[in-house]
């Protein structure tokens, strides 16, 4: 039995990154759950929003680090994440203006602003494949650790090494930032309220002589900004490939749905319940039961309960379960 | 005869082709209370809705205070004092009460809006215990307080009540009656469409009652009462 | 009536045109692959076109039509199927079992929190009694002759008999997906069906005792009646009517080889399209769209509208996993990595819609139509790319813009998506 080092692996294989990755998917969940509360549809381009953003995060990245600008132990793509947010707010601003706004006015089904968001999807992928290209793309730069496994070994005096990679450390403060501003937002400022109100209950918003356009606007505006940065922190987290942003958009729905679409904070809940799922379920344990188990006792075998092919499935898995039991969510409103 | 404060006059229209209103015409003075009675289908919620504004009128016209509104929207009409309570959905079911009295007061651009929240938890001091409460958390006499207290915070000079009784038991029903009378005594008009025709037309100044989107008869309240022939028809008895 | 009959005539322009100034060859394979897409766009426009359903798993119903080819067709692997083949299937049977029993329990207890914890508790144990079952079993597969095999390989039937096979085993994924995803809101079932087909798409990449995996299964046979190329060139009959003709042996088998296709393919589809026809116009057809038309209206009239729906739904995806089937009979081969969503899921979508959603000649149309556009910009794309930047000077510029014509065809389809949708939401040959 050796528990602390037990929970120092654990901690390094599903903990840390787990964290990481529920904030990427709480980050995009969030802006799922607000366009379906505000404007009341499943946003099928939001996975390739994420990409456009991320792409465009990419190319001020390049752009800064050929004129020599950079900071520091911090990847260049939080300076040009600013830049990237502008151009995704303006890109979703338009595709609304352009798209969306008309089919608002009929008051068309949502099942068409579903169908008519699949075909923004398909502009949004092409035009990113057309800027970028489809071959992987590593952009992340600045210092690799922040908490480098040989310093947390010879510190500590453990078998297992410990690391926290710089870009999931800026993940889950950004993410911890980004979820803090939104609260603040929607809890107390007037705009933000009016956008509850407005999602709580259009007509009797309509009634109070809440602007329509504006809070479909303010709402373009936040999905469209945390689309970005959820986009960059998974590319700086992991790498940036426009198809694996697509394939991001079941967990991200998972998540959203689990938490209860329309809910912000269950967005927040659902993102850490399916990441937390995929790596439990995904991890191998081996090591972790080596360190428990008695000795003799660790046959062969990974410990793993699916492969990581598999992941989708974990998704998938929740998403039904929650869809059975609790169509509405954890935190379910409507 | 001077203009009544607030006035639909000879008003004709409905939803689709079919008109539901038939030259029918309702107002209410200042600081009194005006009640539209009617058997199912009668069109009485239809009128209040095409005084403010949420239905295309064919014909006739809706003044304020002697200026004409007929093309203005519901939303225009809220800024120009009229305040709508809505028999359903009336409430942000999600958002504190007090969000929802500040969402009440969300065109008004001066200082006094907290002056004004105050006078509704005077009004209604349950909301003011319940103040940090989800309003869809709370009891249905209270949530039309709540909904009346929002329509409240524009201050508004006319009060517009689509049944605002319905589905609350006899108690509450007397007791938000207590309220609405207390609230016309301020000098806020009321004009409300109620299904408890009785007990309505005992706190009116006036009484419309309506019958296939036509006035049938219009008198005070307690004339209406006294009347045999609306006894028997619409008051069972 | 005209015009839909000159639209035709001009969709088979297009082909005589690609035929002509491209090559013959190219133009029937461009046919063939439309053909297919027709039969799907049939069978989307069943679910959406007749009932409102919105999937967007149709790329799993297409998998799994490939994968009944390789089970059914794919030549025998004994050694394979004797190191583990009976032992996977017992533990299938045994899954499936475990989740039929799981879904007993369910029904069988109280609601609440036991039940829940009850159910899962269930599941998990019977999930590692189902690894400890299936793990050797696949280990043991997939050691045999693993560059050439290692799969448990198929039934060594003809080609043809997969087809019905693909359609059965579309109709039954549909029928666990509608069980659970119908009734809800349309958005669920959408993300449901997305989630269940790239399932499907990862078990046919990942579990390689089963199709191979990402090595790929090929050179699954023909089905019957269609020859191959050399055998028939080697054929004295052929040989003699080739040159008695005067064609040129090698162009025109292959060309014969893709018309029979075309043949086959034409048939089955107008098949489907005269069932199609007879089923909207027969009283099953008029009560399915006045459901569509008016769900809760339908169901105070007694209507069981879920259960219409989960039938609709089955039979949709059953006439897509037979295209599917068709696909992979006429390609010979799954490559489990080509099944993406973007071409088989929301590619279809486009054609349904712009066909004209709830008319069958309208999927039809669509279907052929964006089929032909979707591959000819491939070779369309950069033609035009390389015209219009004849102008530029060579540079980084150029190639770029060169490079990214190939990526043009989404953003084009995407348009054309968009632009329907607003100015003809109706498609181009409107539901009557």
């Amino acid at each position: 039995m050796d528990i602390l080092n037990a929970f120092v692996a654990f901690a390094n294989f599903v903990l840390v990154p787990g964290l990481t990755y529920g904030s990427q998917l709480a980050l995009g969940a969030l802006g799922i759950t607000l366009i379906f509360g505000v404007l009341r549809f499943s946003n099928f381009a939001h996975g390739d929003t994420m990409a456009f953003g991320t792409a465009f995060v990419i190319l001020f990245t390049w752009w800064f680090q050929s004129m020599g600008i950079s900071d520091g132990f911090l990847p260049t793509a939080l300076l040009a994440l600013p830049f990237g947010i502008a151009v995704t707010i303006a890109m979703v601003l338009g595709t609304d203006r352009v798209v969306y706004r008309f089919y608002r006015r009929q008051r068309a089904k949502p099942i068409i602003l579903v169908i008519v968001s699949a075909g923004v999807m398909f502009v949004m992928n092409g035009l990113v494949r057309m800027i970028i290209g489809t071959s992987e793309k590593n952009f992340s730069d600045g210092s690799r650790f922040l908490l480098d496994p040989k310093v947390f070994r010879d510190a500590t005096g453990l078998a297992e090494p410990l690391a926290i990679k710089t870009t999931q450390a800026v993940t889950v403060v950004v993410a911890i930032l980004c979820v803090a501003a939104l609260f603040w937002f929607l809890q107390k400022t007037r705009t933000g309220k009016s956008m509850r109100a407005y999602a709580d209950n259009e007509d009797l918003a309509l009634l109070s002589g809440i602007n329509p356009d504006r809070v479909v606007m303010v709402t373009w505006i936040i999905a469209g900004t945390l689309a970005c940065i959820a986009g960059t922190l998974y590319g700086l987290d992991k790498s940036f490939r426009v198809f694996v942003y697509f394939g991001l958009m079941l967990p991200i729905f998972a998540a959203a749905i689990v938490g209860g679409l329309g809910s912000p904070l269950g967005a927040i809940v659902g993102g850490y319940v399916i990441a937390f799922s995929e790596l439990l379920v995904t991890s191998a344990w081996r090591k972790i039961a080596g360190y428990i188990l008695p000795d003799g006792w660790l046959g062969d075998g990974l410990y793993q309960a699916l492969s990581t092919d598999y992941k989708v499935a974990v998704s998938f898995v929740i998403l039904i379960v929650v869809l059975l039991v609790r169509p509405q969510g954890i935190f379910g409103g409507k | 005869m001077a203009e009544p404060f607030l006035i639909g006059d000879g008003m004709t229209g409905g939803y689709g082709t079919v008109d539901i209103l038939h030259n029918c015409t309702i107002s209410v003075e200042k600081g009194q209370i005006a009640v539209i009675v009617g058997p199912n289908g009668a069109g009485k919620s239809t009128a209040m809705k095409a005084v403010f504004g949420m239905l295309k009128l064919r014909g006739g016209a809706v003044r304020l205070d002697g200026e004409d509104i007929t093309t203005l929207t519901p939303q225009a009409r809220v800024r120009k004092g009229m305040g709508f309570v809505p028999q359903t959905h009336n409430i942000f079911t999600t958002m504190t009460v007090e969000e929802n009295l500040e969402m009440g007061a969300f065109i008004r651009t001066d200082t006094g809006i907290a002056g004004t929240m105050e006078q509704v938890y005077d009004l209604f001091p349950i909301l003011k215990q319940k103040r940090y409460q989800p309003a869809g958390e709370l009891s249905g006499g209270q949530r039309q307080q709540v909904a009346v207290g929002r329509a409240l915070m524009t201050q508004p000079k006319v009060l517009m009540l689509d049944e605002p009784t319905a589905g609350v038991s006899p108690i509450v029903m007397d007791e938000l009656f207590d309220r609405i009378i207390e609230i016309a005594r301020t000098g806020i008009s009321i004009l409300m469409v109620e299904q408890n025709a009785r007990q309505a037309l005992e706190i009116a100044d006036k009484g419309y009652v309506l019958v296939q989107g036509a006035n049938r008869f219009t008198d005070t309240g307690k004339a209406l009462m006294a009347d045999p022939e609306v006894r028997r028809s619409f008051l069972g008895g | 009536m005209t015009r839909n009959l000159s639209l035709f005539a001009g969709l088979a322009l297009l082909f005589i045109l690609t035929g002509m100034l491209q090559s013959w060859n190219l133009s029937l394979n461009i046919l063939n692959l439309a053909l297919l897409s027709a039969i799907m766009a049939i069978g989307v426009n069943i679910q959406w076109g007749y009932a409102g359903l919105f999937s967007t798993g149709i790329v799993g119903s297409v998998a799994l039509g490939g994968l009944a080819v390789g089970l059914v067709s794919a030549p025998r692997v004994p050694e394979g199927w004797a190191a583990g083949g009976p032992r996977i299937l017992g533990a299938l049977i045994f899954g499936a079992l475990a989740v039929a029993l799981a879904i007993w329990i369910y029904r069988r207890l109280p609601k609440g929190r036991v039940r829940l914890l009850a159910v899962s508790l269930f599941l998990v144990v019977a999930f590692f009694i189902y690894r400890a079952i299936l793990d050797p079993a696949v280990v043991a597969v997939e050691a045999n002759n693993p560059a050439q095999a290692g799969h448990i390989g198929g039934l060594g039937l003809n080609s043809l008999l997969a087809w019905p096979v693909g359609a059965l085993m579309a109709a039954g994924a549909a029928w666990i997906i509608g069980k659970i995803a119908l009734g809800l809101r349309e958005d669920y079932l959408a993300i449901a069906t997305l989630g269940i087909a790239e399932i499907i798409v990862a078990v046919m990449r990942n579990e390689d005792w089963l199709d191979r995996g990402v090595k790929n299964l090929i050179d699954l046979p023909r089905p019957w009646p269609v020859p191959y190329e050399v055998n028939m060139q080697t054929h004295p009959d052929y040989v003699d009517f080739v040159t008695r003709a005067g064609f040129d042996a090698i162009t025109f088998s292959t060309i014969f080889v893709k018309l029979l296709y075309a043949a086959m393919f034409g048939l089955v589809l107008l098949a489907l399209i005269w069932l199609c026809e007879r089923a909207l116009n027969s009283p099953w057809g008029r009560m399915v769209r006045a459901i569509r038309d008016n769900e809760v209206s339908a169901a105070a009239m007694g209507k069981d509208v879920k259960w219409r729906h989960l039938q609709i739904f089955m039979i949709g995806s059953a006439v897509v996993g037979l295209a599917g089937a068709m696909m992979t009979s006429m390609e010979g081969q799954i490559t489990p990595g080509s099944y993406l969503p973007l071409r088989f899921t929301f590619l279809i979508w486009v054609m349904v819609i712009v066909g004209g959603s709830g008319n069958n000649w309208g999927a039809v149309l669509g279907g052929m139509l964006i089929g032909w556009l979707y591959l000819a910009v491939e070779f369309l794309g950069p033609q035009m790319m390389e015209q219009i930047t004849r102008g530029l000077p060579p540079g980084d510029l150029k190639s770029h813009l060169l490079d990214s014509a190939a990526h043009m065809r989404l953003l084009t389809l995407g348009v054309v998506l968009l632009v329907v949708l607003r100015f003809a939401p109706k498609g181009l040959i409107p539901e009557k």
